[in-house]
């Protein structure tokens, strides 16, 4: 299905001109989806025989209680972690686990929850990493990268990171980190994205800034993903949301509904 | 004159030596121990192939390669099993077997006892028999390493091996096969030291196992650690300060013993002092 037909039968959703049916066919196809996934930390079930399926060219707001397994699907999702048994589906592919090399091939980029940059190269080399050529002979004759270069000169501006440019990752301030992290997400121009807790710790008017970018991103009809504790900026940004505890699935659907379920409110916001 | 040219020599030798070496521990992060093996296995193909098998230089500097690629793809393999301290450990065991099997494998190697009568580089019926032409002769080659290193340095394949020295789970993330970078910078960084181990064994002429010890794989690392992780001109540099050390200290006039024994101190506190204040080196790009 094309991307901006699913977003018309969206809008007509929420308008309320066509009904839902179930949870998930609101949203058209899915994109990503697990079965049956197990992930264990030494005898602790951080994911715990969970099936869900993320909607395509939605944003999922990804929520649950601190330890609740939200960064460790992800992780999982992403290819960082080999889950322990159960299933994962990109597209129509479906697989065991995901490799991390395969992501560029399966379009997914994200950000961490921690920061995860190249700490001794500079923010323009952080930016160019997971753009230039990935094969070997191309990697080696790509001395200049023109083609990659003017998308970075906008990445830098949308992330105001222009003038750090040549600073190491290691020189920059938390807020500008974020940033970094984000544009290196904006460069691969995945049509996946997820982002972990991509606003803890921002002053407000970093937070704005984040928030533009991603309404960037839901323009062009990406799929987004974002954990974030948050609850204002959740229901701002997601049209889905997935409630994890103990690493199994809580509650899941449009965010006033599930916000205003009891169960969620009881485990999550202990009200 | 004969000196200074005699030092330049060397000069290169190192510097070819330490710009390879560097593409391993400074671009990509692999401390490596071995490189001496290499160097060794690139004089002996020489010193074989020039007195026993009648190869020219040129040939022989092929057939070098050509094992080391070989030996260098396999241990290559086994060391991308180990990471940081254990990845040093298992190369300086490496390092170690390869110079037993060049002392004991006297069939091949004439054992302790060496070899003699090394040829001098010719093209065609031109000769490079006098050190000055030899001199020039290498300077090329060594130029050659430097302009190989910055290309490498520049391109997206050097950022590959820049943001796996780092982080290789992120970097494997943007889609790169992590583990294929690290077997070519591995090869090609073997190999290069190899081609400087045939320059060696055709300048001096007679080989013995005794250079190639693990001892000379730590002094390159010094080299590099001295003159900066990561950069190509810190390589040359720091070759140029360790090389010309014993030099300073015999034209102080220290008696010979004196200044070998001060050597190793003065080179020992250097390693120390850089890592404590200057961990990326005079030059360097990178800290481990
Ligand atoms: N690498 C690891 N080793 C051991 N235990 C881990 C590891 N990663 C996560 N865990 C455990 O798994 C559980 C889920 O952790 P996870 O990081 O996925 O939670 P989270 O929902 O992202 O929490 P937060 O909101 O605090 O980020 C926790 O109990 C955590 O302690
Ligand atoms: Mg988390």
């Amino acid at each position: 299905m094309k991307i901006d037909k699913i977003v018309k039968n969206f809008k007509s959703i929420q308008k309320g001109e066509l009904k839902p049916i179930k949870p998930l066919s609101v949203y058209g196809l899915d994109i990503i989806a697990c079965k049956n996934l197990n992930k264990q930390f030494m005898g602790i079930k951080a994911i715990d025989n969970l099936t869900i399926n993320i909607p395509q060219a939605q944003t999922t707001g990804l929520i649950g209680p601190n330890g609740s397994g939200k960064t460790t699907l992800m992780n999982i999702l992403t290819g960082m972690l080999k889950p322990d048994s159960g299933e994962i589906r990109v597209r129509d592919k479906i697989r065991k686990r995901i490799k991390s090399h395969e992501l560029r091939k399966y379009r997914i980029a994200r950000t961490f929850q921690d920061g995860r940059l190249i700490e001794q190269l500079s923010v323009e080399d952080n930016l160019l990493l997971p753009v230039a050529d990935n094969t070997i002979f191309g990697g080696l004759k790509e001395v200049k990268q023109d083609d990659y270069k003017a998308r970075m000169e906008q990445v830098l501006e949308i992330t105001s990171l222009t003038e750090h440019r040549h600073k190491k990752a290691e020189e920059l301030s938390y807020g500008l980190r974020k940033l970094l992290e984000i544009g290196r997400l904006l460069m691969q121009d995945a049509e996946i994205n997820f982002f972990d807790e991509p606003f803890t710790g921002l002053f407000p008017e970093i937070v704005e800034k984040v928030c533009d970018i991603i309404g960037g991103l839901q323009k062009q009809g990406k799929t987004i993903v974002i954990i974030e504790h948050n609850m204002g900026l959740i229901k701002r940004l997601s049209d889905h949301i997935i409630v994890l505890d103990h690493g199994t699935l809580l509650a899941e659907g449009r965010p006033d509904f599930v916000l205003k379920n009891k169960a969620v409110r009881e485990a999550y916001l202990g009200v | 004159m004969e000196y200074i040219i005699n030092l330049a020599i060397l000069f290169c030798i190192y510097g070819m030596l330490a710009l390879s070496l560097n593409m391993v521990i400074g671009m990509s992060g692999l401390v490596s121990l071995a490189q001496a093996a290499f160097y060794g296995i690139g004089a002996y193909a020489t010193a074989i192939g020039m007195t026993s098998l009648g190869m020219g230089f040129f040939s022989s500097i092929l057939l070098g390669i050509l094992i080391n690629a070989i030996i260098s793809l396999v241990v290559g393999k086994i060391l991308a099993r180990f990471q940081y301290d254990y990845y040093a450990i298992v190369s300086a065991g490496l390092s170690v077997i390869v110079f037993s099997i060049l002392l004991n494998w006297k069939d091949v190697t004439n054992g302790a006892l060496g070899i003699y009568g090394i040829g001098k580089p010719a093209i065609g019926s031109y000769t490079f028999y006098s050190n000055a032409t030899f001199l020039g002769l290498i300077f090329i080659f060594t130029v050659a390493v430097y302009l190989l290193y910055m290309w490498i340095d520049r391109s997206s394949f050097g950022r590959v091996l820049k943001g796996l020295r780092e982080d290789e789970k992120l970097t494997q993330s943007m889609g790169y096969k992590t583990k294929h970078y690290k077997s070519i910078i591995f090869v090609l960084s073997a190999t290069l030291s190899g081609v400087a181990g045939s320059f060696f064994a055709s300048y001096i002429a007679f080989i013995d196992p005794s250079t190639f010890q693990l001892k000379e794989g730590i002094f390159l690392f010094t080299i590099i650690i001295v003159g900066g992780l990561s950069s190509a001109l810190g390589s040359v540099v720091g070759a140029l300060v360790l090389i010309s050390l014993p030099e300073v200290l015999r034209f102080i006039g220290l008696p010979y013993e004196t200044a070998a024994q001060l050597q190793q101190i003065i080179y020992g506190a250097m390693l120390v002092l850089m890592m404590v204040f200057k961990p990326q080196g005079l030059f360097g790009k990178y800290r481990m």
